[in-house]
């Protein structure tokens, strides 16, 4: 195809435009963002994006490799130098274009993959000691230009297969799934419990840095395809497994998450003012609780603390300033090192006051005669021998605990698959922790189920559940062409 | 979907709506909840099913007008729809031929009571319900109680109807008269807290149906979570219903205070905008 071959003239002509050498020598584009304490104190998105020119200088980085290591470090494998290329030679739309051929949520992506873990992890220059082409900051570039312009080019979709399929879920694994599975010619519905499209991408992940306008572009983009939707439709109790067969549905593939927030059972944690980061982030994110006109409450906090070290914790301590708190704290039991949050979060959490104190861990909440929780006893920590993960396990310093003042505590310690659905289906084999057991096919112990992401993972990332629903539509319409 | 087919004023501040939601219709059993948004910008509530029509496709729903959602709710009319019911939600009943069950009803939980009392009644129980208010004009659905029991046992604090007195006189009366086999009681948690003391004493096994606070309903948020028997537990999956002897009631009504101040300021705000006393 013109867009993606390599060899096509008017991309080796670009590769001979420039010399290896000079590619190399150019600076990374820095993002362009609000400023830390105007952004605090507002829910705008905080990264603003490349403009044209910054776009083209980036695009010029990239060597276009005979052998990109790039696409190996991307979970749903785009093409990167293709579409990097089209943006070099100042085609944007058709750069969309070759996102569009492998991912559903190219401007979901670009914005929230955790790419100097995957595609720019493995990109050439930092094998020379320079910073990698900033491929994610491209890939928002494309997916906004393509959305912006009004002009959103729909995939090519195969002639109808005649076979309905159903997905349980609508988060990135789901979202990721219908599109492949459409393409392909398959009569798509999906299944969401809640009363919106998008999963996590809606209720938990904020607006600062996924806008949910954002989240239905795409959306809009599916249905153009002939995905269906069904909201508030729980699979297992509105509907059955056994109703989905008599309805005439030949697959379903189950995406439902792993939505169960994790507690830590200690003494006081269910004082008024401690709760989830999925309570926290669902009542703002979700049902508005922070605007006027909106009917859900949310407690506001002066001093908030959130205990744990991941992206939901950055997610939910900025929420915190951004709803009032004049000290917002992140307590995580190792160092900063060890957090699974991306860099550029606790970047941008710093940037907008938040305190980190490492090294602690909660071990009580103590409440007022009202049973609010107003303080929370820390314990020191420091960090001993490696553990199974290979990180460097925490332990207790004796006798060294303090005493902090907070009114609320948001708990962020990660969540467990919800059994839900597993429960509710006869014969699917389920493994201790609760995710559904999958062959390297994502094929469950019941040949027409197949299943992917936070349900198969226990709580990962949106690419990764990406990644399983485009292997999973690959493996299901093999299974179901009898090949 | 999700219109409201008909309506009825059960007391002033009381209303019952059946609402279309077929396939709900179907699969709910006794003692499932639905959660409901009434409008675009509404919270999510949780509401019992009082019953449901399978061929008309509908459910029936009781709302008592406490804040700004349930009196958004009331005001709804004949014909409207509800922007979000999802379910059936949470654990059925657990129903099976136990011999005498009371069942224990405070106000408008006699609404969700009303499945359970059939289904026990059915499942060859002798049923005694006791219907507990204020006052006589808060006794709810009590011909249709009176349809599904045994007998029926009118208590109200004033004496304006039936006995004067608490639920908690009415069943002690029972349990005294007769050997009790079960009792489920649903209503306000102190009313529930003080059934489960009261059947305690006696040893009567005691399931309440627990209403906390609730978002999503489903298990993924943890804000309806209650302490049973010394472990934390999510009402909306694990539930609603409990052993009533080993739920945590003080902490229960401690957490459904948590925003309190909040839902007063809303509801003053909307009385005032919609000329409500």
């Amino acid at each position: 195809m013109e867009l993606t071959d390599r060899n096509a003239a008017w991309r080796e002509e670009l590769r001979k435009s420039i010399k290896a050498k000079e590619r190399s020598g150019f600076t990374r584009v820095a993002m362009n963002e609000l400023d830390g304490e105007y952004r605090s104190h507002n829910s705008e998105e905080v990264n603003l994006g490349l403009t044209e020119e910054q776009a083209l200088a980036e695009s010029k980085r990239c060597l276009d490799c005979l052998n990109p290591g790039c696409i190996t470090g991307c979970p749903v494998g785009i093409d990167i130098p293709a579409f990097i290329k089209n943006i070099e030679r100042g085609h944007f739309a058709d750069a969309a274009k070759v996102l569009k051929m492998t991912s559903s949520l190219p401007a979901v992506c670009g914005r929230v993959c955790p790419q100097e873990k995957q595609c720019e992890s493995k990109c050439i220059h930092l094998k020379m000691g320079k910073p990698a082409v900033a491929i994610g900051y491209l890939e928002r570039f494309a997916a906004d230009y393509e959305r912006k312009s009004g002009e959103a080019s729909v995939p090519e979709i195969a002639a109808p297969k005649g076979k309905k399929i159903a997905v349980v879920g609508s988060g990135p694994a789901g979202l990721s799934f219908s599109g492949d599975m459409a393409k392909l010619g398959y009569d798509v519905t999906v299944f969401e419990a809640l009363h919106e499209i998008g999963g996590v991408l809606k209720y938990g992940i904020p607006e600062f840095r996924l806008p949910n306008s954002i989240v239905d572009g795409e959306i809009a983009n599916l249905e153009k395809m002939g995905v269906k939707f069904v909201k508030d439709c729980i699979i297992g109790k509105t509907l059955s497994f056994d109703d989905l067969k008599a309805d005439g549905f030949e697959g379903v593939f189950v995406a439902s998450g792993a939505g169960l927030p994790n507690f830590m059972g200690i003494k006081g944690e269910n004082l008024i003012g401690v709760m989830s980061s999925n309570e926290y982030l669902t009542r703002v994110n979700l049902l508005g609780a922070a605007r006027e006109d909106f009917d859900t409450p949310v407690l506001r906090g002066k001093r908030v603390a959130v205990i744990g070290g991941g992206n939901t914790a950055m997610d939910s301590v900025r929420t915190a300033r951004r709803l009032g708190a004049e000290t917002a704290m992140i307590v995580y039991r190792r160092s900063e090192e060890e957090m699974p949050a991306r860099l550029e979060e606790v970047h941008h959490a710093k940037q907008e006051g938040v305190i980190f104190k490492t090294l602690h861990n909660p071990i009580e909440y103590y409440g007022d005669e009202k049973g609010r929780v107003k303080q929370m006893l820390l314990q020191n920590m420091e960090l001993g021998e490696p553990d199974a993960s290979g990180r460097r396990r925490p332990v207790p310093v004796e006798g060294a605990t303090e005493l902090v003042d907070v009114d609320l505590v948001i708990v962020s310690v990660g969540v467990s698959p919800n059994p839900l659905i597993p429960k509710s289906v006869n014969g699917l084999e389920v493994s201790k922790k609760g995710t559904i057991v999958v062959n390297e096919e994502m094929q469950s112990s019941i040949p027409t189920v197949f299943a992917g992401g936070d349900i198969v993972r226990g709580g990962a990332t949106v690419i990764l559940a990406m990644g399983d629903g485009r292997k999973a539509a690959a493996a299901m319409d093999e299974y179901l062409s009898g090949k | 979907m999700n219109k409201i087919v008909s309506k009825e004023f059960y007391s002033e501040n009381v209303a019952m709506l059946e609402v279309e939601a077929p396939l709900i219709a179907k699969s709910r059993r006794a003692g499932h909840f639905v959660i409901v948004r009434v409008d675009e910008n509404g919270e999510r509530i949780p509401l019992t099913i009082s019953s449901s029509d399978v061929e008309k496709g509908t459910i029936t729903l009781v709302v008592q007008r406490i804040g700004v959602s349930s009196a958004k709710l009331c005001a709804k009319q004949v014909g409207e729809c509800l922007a979000d019911v999802v379910g059936p939600l949470g654990k059925a009943t657990h129903i099976e031929n136990f011999g005498t069950v009371v069942c224990a009803c405070g106000g408008v939980g006699t609404a969700p009571m009303l499945p359970i009392a059939a289904a026990m009644r059915a499942a060859g129980n002798k049923v005694v319900s006791v219907l507990a208010a204020r006052t006589k004009e808060l006794i709810i659905l009590e011909e249709q109680m009176r349809a599904v029991s045994d007998e029926v046992i009118i208590m109200t604090d004033d004496g304006s109807y039936g006995n004067k007195g608490l639920v908690t006189n009415g069943v002690e009366d029972v349990i005294k008269r007769e050997k009790v086999d079960m009792c489920v009681t649903i209503g306000p948690a102190i009313m529930m807290k003080f059934v489960a003391l009261l059947t305690q004493k006696y040893n009567v096994p005691t399931i309440a149906s627990l209403n906390t606070i609730m978002v999503d309903g489903t298990g993924m948020c943890g804000a309806c979570r209650v302490t049973v028997d010394g472990q934390t537990k999510f009402v909306c999956v694990d539930g609603p219903e409990f052993d009533a002897h080993k739920v945590n009631f003080d902490e229960m009504m401690s957490r459904l205070g948590s925003y309190k101040e909040q839902e007063r300021e809303a509801y003053d705000r909307y009385k005032k905008e919609h000329n409500l006393g």
